[in-house]
């Protein structure tokens, strides 16, 4: 199986078993206040981890850092949600900015 | 009309707003997700089995910069674990069992849980939650297949920008949940750990080593006070 399908079915199984845990597990076993604290937490570790990843690590040069036109895509990004813009026009604006960036021979 | 029919009526109306806009972001999905290197079906696949946007973006990313299927996993995992506790709550006014539990765990996600949420009584948190996450669920997924055949037919995805598409999905994803502190801290720390450990490890080990080093520090430091 490839990488691809290997991932997918992992992590599907993976989903799929977190959302039915919540549904068979007594809320106390879950209810301590560290716990609560970590989990509300950790969507925020991995998305700030993931958004510094994607625009920041060159992958073609063995995880190099780099700025090129998708920090300007983020920075574009950031400025559209600022103005508390929608997730899709966020998105849309972000990819427009890089793909001028590159259009006018940015990296 | 009573109180009882109007508060369910206001949960149907909030349900389909929230459920149609969300649905559209389907859409940035599946373009993304192509642009990561995934097929049509695999972006379906992750639409119709995993219904939960941020680790299914999560997954395409770590994937398209060339991660383990592990590391993927994990990073998607971690994601997903909120959603246990989503549950924890839904299944107070649900009362599902049987199959109708397994449906409500897999449309327990952000948009539905907020929905239920925000209703009154329990009949307009129960209409709330399955009218969002049945709109949601269609949506996503009809607009997974068209982001996806769209990703698909532009070729160059850098040409378009849809590598910066990955990094704003992401932003727009934390974005909220950095208002209380120490969210913000924690999203610093992460954000410095991941792009400390890239040039040394296999891409997707960075977000891993981020999520578990900003936890020991931030919920340890604050434990102890």
């Amino acid at each position: 199986m490839s990488r691809q399908w290997t991932a997918i079915l992992g992590a599907a199984i993976a989903a799929v078993a977190l959302k039915v845990l919540g549904y068979l597990v007594p809320a106390r076993w879950l209810a301590g206040e560290r716990i609560a604290r970590a989990t509300a937490l950790i969507p925020v570790a991995a998305l700030a981890a993931l958004v510094a990843t994607q625009t920041f690590v060159d992958g073609a040069h063995g995880g190099r850092l780099t700025v090129d036109a998708r920090a300007l895509g983020l920075a574009a990004a950031v400025a559209l949600l600022w103005r508390r813009a929608n997730f899709l026009v966020v998105i849309v604006g972000a990819a427009a900015v890089a793909a001028l960036a590159r259009a006018a021979g940015l990296h | 009309m009573t109180t009882a029919d109007a508060r369910r009526s206001t949960a149907t109306r909030q349900a389909l707003i929230v459920g149609l806009s969300t649905g559209l972001y389907g859409i940035s999905f599946g373009a993304i997700a192509v642009a990561s290197g995934l097929t049509v079906l695999q972006a379906q696949v992750m639409s119709l089995a995993m219904f939960t946007g941020g680790s299914q973006f999560a997954l395409a990313g770590v994937l398209g910069a060339g991660g383990s299927a592990a590391s993927a996993v994990t990073t998607s995992s971690l994601l997903a674990t909120r959603l246990t506790f989503y549950g924890l709550r839904t299944a107070r006014f649900l009362e599902a069992g049987g199959w109708r539990r397994l449906a409500a765990a897999h449309l327990t996600i952000d948009e539905s849980t907020a929905v239920a949420e925000a209703q009154h009584d329990d009949a307009a948190r129960r209409r709330g939650f399955w009218m969002t996450g049945a709109t949601i669920f269609v949506g996503w997924n009809l607009m997974t297949f068209v982001g996806a055949m769209a990703g698909n037919a532009i070729g160059d995805p850098r040409r378009w920008g849809l590598d910066a598409a990955s990094s704003a999905a992401f932003a727009a994803l934390v974005w909220p949940r950095l208002r209380q502190s120490p969210a913000p801290t924690t999203a610093a720390l992460a954000a410095v750990i991941a792009l400390g450990t890239a040039p040394f490890v296999r891409p997707g080990v960075p977000v891993v080593v981020a999520v578990l080093g900003a936890l020991a520090v931030v919920v340890f430091r604050r434990g102890t006070r």
